[in-house]
């Protein structure tokens, strides 16, 4: 199938067509994970599983929900995603290629000297990376003082912020989330992009199957899973009642890899406007290739020209 | 040009000064972490509560939401007590200001140990060399009230981040209104032959007195406000080593990192002189008056003009 062409979103600041297929956005991710995993193993290095994750988030949000224009990246008025969780440039540039920010070719360049795809993004580098990324916990923060800024000036955009589980472990989150409670930042919406699975291996049991393929829950802890990895590191739960606490209106997402589920909750989450929005999204990291999904390998390791192979053949249309 | 009758705290000028520029038509918002009373930012939300956004006892969230507010086109000021930003926020001012470059500028009081009474804790002694240490953030120390109000306007008027060092105690304006603050240039404030001192903060007063103390002395000493740490003002420096021969830097801060390693960084790879620090070295501050601090740990015009003879002995 052809690629979205970025024409369609040329010109005024308008949501891009809410007309666009389940079936044509469905495409739309296919060739993001294709670029994500391709990505990756030509720079032999990188975080491909906490990419694959969010791409139904992002597509959904570059292609049907969000005003922007890939020929004025800079509008003013322009809809801003904030990526906190910045070492997912894979899922960023791979999206913003199809979106037309970048030219599909240069994602080849992907962390190699001169380019300007960094292993972790840049402000405005390409244009339309709206902030600095790689310590986590800071993109929240950022996107409500963006949020903020729309409210002082009376323009009407709105600003989605992208997260992870390490993310929400971050100090500085809770401080931006008790302050954009406070302030009722009503054009904030944040979306975590919840798979349970971060650098040293699962944040949690809910993902770590036990020898009869159960997800257990047990006590804290420190705990090592067959394969090497962390089994507990840091449970958020009761993820969604602390945002509430706090102030938020929240939705959860069972399957954050469902177009119709994202597209129905972001535009609930637009028109809600007296309080910020969160959209807790159950989502699986390394989803689409079978043997990057809930791995915690593939959290910032490469496929290996074999596997990508693999998973360029699980990822075809 | 200098006067020393009136005092005045440096920390002082942030509100009023923010409130007249709003009021001029810039587009300043102001971002508070809950000591807005005493860096005197709660002047500017005052006068505009619709661009002052407190966000509570969380500094790292400040910078943060200050950045936002910057790449939205915002003149975004941040204001702390030195130990707390950037001493608790020194990755977001590193992510989310210095790399990108956005238009944050953070005015941070109660720095040195002239906090005083506080204590150790309360008296940032590293900040200098944390934003020295970030390209391409500017680093300003006004000597005076008179100062800080230009430095806070010139941070205002110019784009990219800034940081500018206020303290506590209510100081000598030394400054007229006539005044004009000037990035990269270092006030000569004396003129003299035979030794440099180099001073920022309260310690300019200081370096002027020892001046005075070593004239009788035949010692003809040049006194610079070096205010400008970045971008730092060579030219002066290099004309000082050459025309004196001999230096004295003069800080309330470590000099690991502060002005005496700056001095040092440049005199080395330009003209090497003969060179004495007067700053806090291996050790914390402590509880006192802000004048018995500074006479405890050295910082008084009698060290100067100590560091002044020992580095003229040295010369060659």
């Amino acid at each position: 199938m052809a690629a979205i062409s970025p024409t369609a979103l040329k010109g005024a600041l308008v949501a891009p067509t809410q007309t666009l297929s389940n079936e044509e956005l469905g495409a739309t991710a296919r060739r993001i994970r294709r670029h994500i995993v391709q990505m990756t193993s030509a720079a032999n290095s990188g975080h491909p599983g906490g990419s694959l994750s969010g791409v139904e988030i992002l597509t959904t949000l570059y292609f049907r929900i969000m005003k922007h224009d890939p020929k004025n990246p800079l509008d003013p008025d322009r809809d801003r995603i904030i990526i906190s969780k910045g070492h997912a440039t894979p899922l960023v540039y791979g999206t913003m290629a199809e979106a037309g920010y970048i030219p599909v070719d240069e994602l080849k360049t992907f962390r190699s000297l001169g380019s300007k795809l960094q292993g972790h993004t840049v402000m405005q580098k390409p244009p339309g990376v709206e902030m600095t990324g790689g310590a986590l916990g800071m993109g929240l923060s950022f996107a409500l003082g963006c949020a903020l800024a729309g409210r002082l000036d009376k323009r009407d955009y709105h600003i989605y912020c992208l997260l992870s589980d390490g993310d929400s472990q971050e100090g500085q989150t809770w401080e931006a989330i008790m302050s954009a409670g406070h302030h009722a930042a009503g054009n904030l919406t944040a979306i975590i992009d919840r798979n349970h699975i971060q650098n040293d291996g699962y944040s949690d049991y809910q993902r770590y199957p036990d020898a009869n393929g159960n997800r257990p829950k047990r006590p804290g802890g420190w705990v090592m899973s067959g394969g090497g990895h962390t089994a507990n590191i840091m449970n958020l739960e009761p993820f969604e009642d602390k945002w509430k606490a706090f102030g938020w209106k929240t939705w959860h997402l069972p399957d954050g890899h469902d177009f119709d589920a994202l597209t129905t909750a972001l535009n609930e989450a637009r028109a809600h406007t007296t309080q910020p929005t969160v959209l807790i999204c159950e989502t699986t990291k390394g989803k689409g290739v079978s043997f990057m999904e809930n791995n915690p390998a593939f959290h910032g390791k490469a496929a290996s020209p074999d596997e990508l192979a693999q998973a360029l053949k699980e990822l075809s249309d | 040009m200098v006067q020393t009758a009136k005092t005045e705290a440096t920390r002082a000028a942030l509100g009023p000064t923010l409130a007249r520029l709003a009021g001029e038509g810039l587009d300043i918002i102001c971002v508070d972490a809950d000591l807005g009373v005493s860096t005197s930012a709660i002047k500017f939300g005052e006068a505009f509560p619709d661009r002052f956004f407190p966000v509570g006892v969380a500094e790292q969230n400040m910078i943060g939401v200050a950045a936002g507010f910057a790449s939205c086109g915002k003149i975004a000021f941040a204001s702390s007590f030195a130990v707390f930003a950037p001493g608790h926020c020194f990755d977001q001012l590193r992510m989310a200001v210095a790399q990108p470059g956005t238009n944050v500028k953070l005015v941070a009081s109660h720095a040195g140990v002239v906090v005083g009474e506080d204590g150790a804790s309360a008296e940032a002694l590293e900040d200098i060399g944390l934003m020295l240490s970030m390209p391409p953030f500017n680093v300003i120390v006004p000597a005076d009230y008179t100062q800080a109000v230009q430095a806070i306007e010139t941070a205002a008027r110019t784009p990219g981040p800034f940081y500018i060092r206020t303290s506590r105690p209510r100081t000598p304006i030394i400054y007229n209104d006539t005044h004009r603050f000037q990035l990269g240039k270092w006030d000569q404030l004396r003129d003299g032959r035979d030794v440099t001192l180099i001073a920022i903060g309260e310690l300019v007063v200081a370096a002027l007195q020892a001046a005075e103390t070593l004239a009788p002395e035949g010692i003809e000493a040049r006194v610079l406000n070096a205010a400008s740490l970045r971008p730092m003002d060579r030219d002066a420096l290099v004309a000082a080593a050459n025309d004196t021969g001999a230096i004295v830097t003069a800080e309330d801060h470590f000099v690991t990192g502060g002005l005496g390693s700056l001095v040092a960084t440049t005199l080395a790879e330009t003209t090497p002189v003969p060179m004495e620090y007067v700053g806090m070295r291996d050790r914390y501050g402590t509880s006192g008056t802000w004048e018995q601090l500074l006479e405890h740990f050295g910082l008084t015009p009698n060290a100067i003009a100590d560091a002044a003879r020992k580095a003229i002995a040295r010369k060659p």
